[in-house]
């Protein structure tokens, strides 16, 4: 495990003694008799990107619903800011694997869907849809339907929904497993900046340890049977980098190395 | 279609069945079928006859009440049974039973019930057209992509909101599909309750037309009655066509 040194010089807002945002304290979580998750306990730091990387079959995914308020735990407990989750709540917003748009509203409806769900009249949560599609880079496209888009591009409207409700802590559930390679590429990149721009919380689901290095600030390796943290590994040196020079590091080649040797034997 | 390079326009074949029909009415085979051309001139004939008109006044007013009842009764309850187990464990066995049922059977005892009246009529179409929408409006539910449901719920959609902004518009397809073949149910429905029920409407000229052997009458109320069932089965599925781009893709 290595402890961030050059934090500060990155992310200063979030590098005061790593105050967490979301506690998972003793998650447990059986399915009748299966046990998806046992007296799991996990911190994930303010304004960071905490991965979550395992195996399938390691509760990941079942971690973040939890922690969306989706799932009731078995046992334990999830705070976000201090505060008991008890479901879902406007601190959190959730982008999906599948990208669950409404297929028969438009782009900007969709961008709106989380404001219109909260009471925001109909002017104001439009506006504020707009300014977001506008950042996720999908001008032009509000009055388009989902199925007239890209899969890269209906990830970008599950995004904007999740931004536009300006929730601190965004849950991605593997968002990029569903578009294509060089998409992916870019949503990692952009995702690095969003990172840096807006003070939020991110969690972060996925399967790919090469995208979990590239985007982390703190990765939580997963491990089945019994469902449990192994390991939390924090990379310290190549965030400042740049993104052109990150996949070439020697520190992210270790780390991807080192990971790929704790899961190997995990996978059939 | 195209025959010979040209593209025949829909419902071509119609001619040609209509062709069939007069030359057997010409050749007089039987009494039961007269010409085609003698039917719609007689078709025409009654058109402005107050007895017609006051037949399908009455025709209409029991068909689009029954009807009514069976879609705002019909879609909340599939869409209800689709998104809870227990309503649907309850009602799911009575639902299938009464698609089968012979309805035909049931009229009588719903004159014991409700009366000869037009109220026995408008709950004889409404039998006949609303089980066929519960189950539609049902499945239409129960193929909602669940990750649709819990985007509302993690957005914090409350349980009205879901219904009307989640469940209805995800079943839509599925519901104006079963909305129209139960109307294509409710016209059946509307004659057999004008017939067994009390004569009156459509069902009393087709009586009356039948008993006297006026064919040429007969068949004219009946091509009246299939152009409306037809006119109001393509506009459902107009709406149909308005909805599916989506259908595929949810």
């Amino acid at each position: 495990m290595t402890m961030s040194q050059t934090k500060e010089t990155i992310t200063p807002a979030a590098s005061a003694s790593f105050e967490s945002a979301v506690s998972a304290r003793n998650i447990s979580k059986n399915y009748g008799d299966v046990e998806a998750l046992r007296n799991m306990s996990l911190e994930f730091p303010r304004g960071q990107l905490t991965s979550l990387l395992g195996p399938s079959g390691c509760g990941k995914t079942t971690l973040l619903k939890i922690i969306a308020g989706l799932l009731k735990p078995t046992s334990g407990e999830v705070e976000v800011n201090g505060k008991k989750v008890t479901g879902p709540g406007p601190d959190r917003a959730f982008v999906f694997q599948d990208f669950a748009l409404l297929p028969w509203a438009t782009v900007l409806r969709n961008v709106a869907f989380g404001l219109e769900m909260r009471g925001v009249a109909t002017s104001e949560r439009e506006a504020r849809a707009e300014k977001y599609i506008k950042e996720v880079g999908l001008a032009g496209f509000e009055n388009a339907y989902p199925h007239e888009l890209s899969g890269g591009m209906r990830q970008r409207v599950g995004l904007a929904r999740a931004l536009a409700v300006d929730a601190q802590v965004l849950l991605m559930d593997e968002p990029f497993s569903a578009v294509d390679e060089q998409t992916r590429r870019k949503f990692q990149e952009d995702l690095l900046q969003l990172v840096q721009n807006e003070n939020k919380t991110f969690i972060f689901v996925t399967h790919s340890i090469e995208e979990a290095v590239y985007v982390s600030d703190q990765i939580a390796i997963l491990l089945p049977r019994p469902s449990r943290v192994s390991e939390i590994i924090r990379p310290s040196s190549f965030r400042n980098k740049g993104v052109d020079n990150i996949r070439r590091d020697p520190e992210y080649l270790d780390i991807v190395d080192e990971i790929w040797a704790s899961l190997r034997t995990y996978v059939e | 279609m195209t025959v010979f390079g040209y593209r025949l326009p829909g419902m071509s074949s119609l001619l040609l069945w209509g062709l069939l029909w007069e030359i057997v009415g010409q050749a007089g085979v039987t009494f039961f079928v007269p010409p085609l051309s003698e039917v719609l001139g007689t078709l025409f004939e009654i058109l402005g006859t107050a007895a017609f008109q006051k037949a399908l006044f009455e025709t209409a007013y029991a068909f689009f009440a029954g009807v009514f009842f069976a879609i705002v009764i019909g879609i909340p309850t599939g869409i209800l049974m689709g998104k809870s187990r227990l309503l649907d464990e309850l009602l799911l066995p009575w639902v299938n039973v009464f698609l089968s049922a012979p309805l035909t059977a049931l009229v009588p005892v719903l004159m014991v019930l409700f009366g000869f009246g037009m109220k026995s009529i408008i709950i004889t179409t409404t039998l006949f057209a609303i089980w066929i929408i519960i189950l539609n409006s049902r499945a239409g539910v129960r193929q909602i992509n669940r990750s649709l449901v819990e985007m509302a719920h993690s957005f914090g959609a409350s349980p009205t909101d879901a219904f009307f902004k989640i469940y209805f518009w995800a079943a839509l397809p599925e519901i104006l599909g079963g909305v129209r073949i139960g109307i294509i149910r409710a016209v059946k429905g509307v004659i057999i309750g004008q017939l067994l029920i009390s004569i009156v409407g459509f069902g009393a000229l087709f009586e009356l037309y039948s008993a006297n052997f006026l064919m040429g009458h007969f068949w004219a109320v009946l091509i009246v009655l299939f152009a409306l069932a037809f006119t109001i089965s393509e506009f459902l599925a107009y709406l149909e066509r308005r909805v599916s781009y989506y259908a595929a893709k949810r």
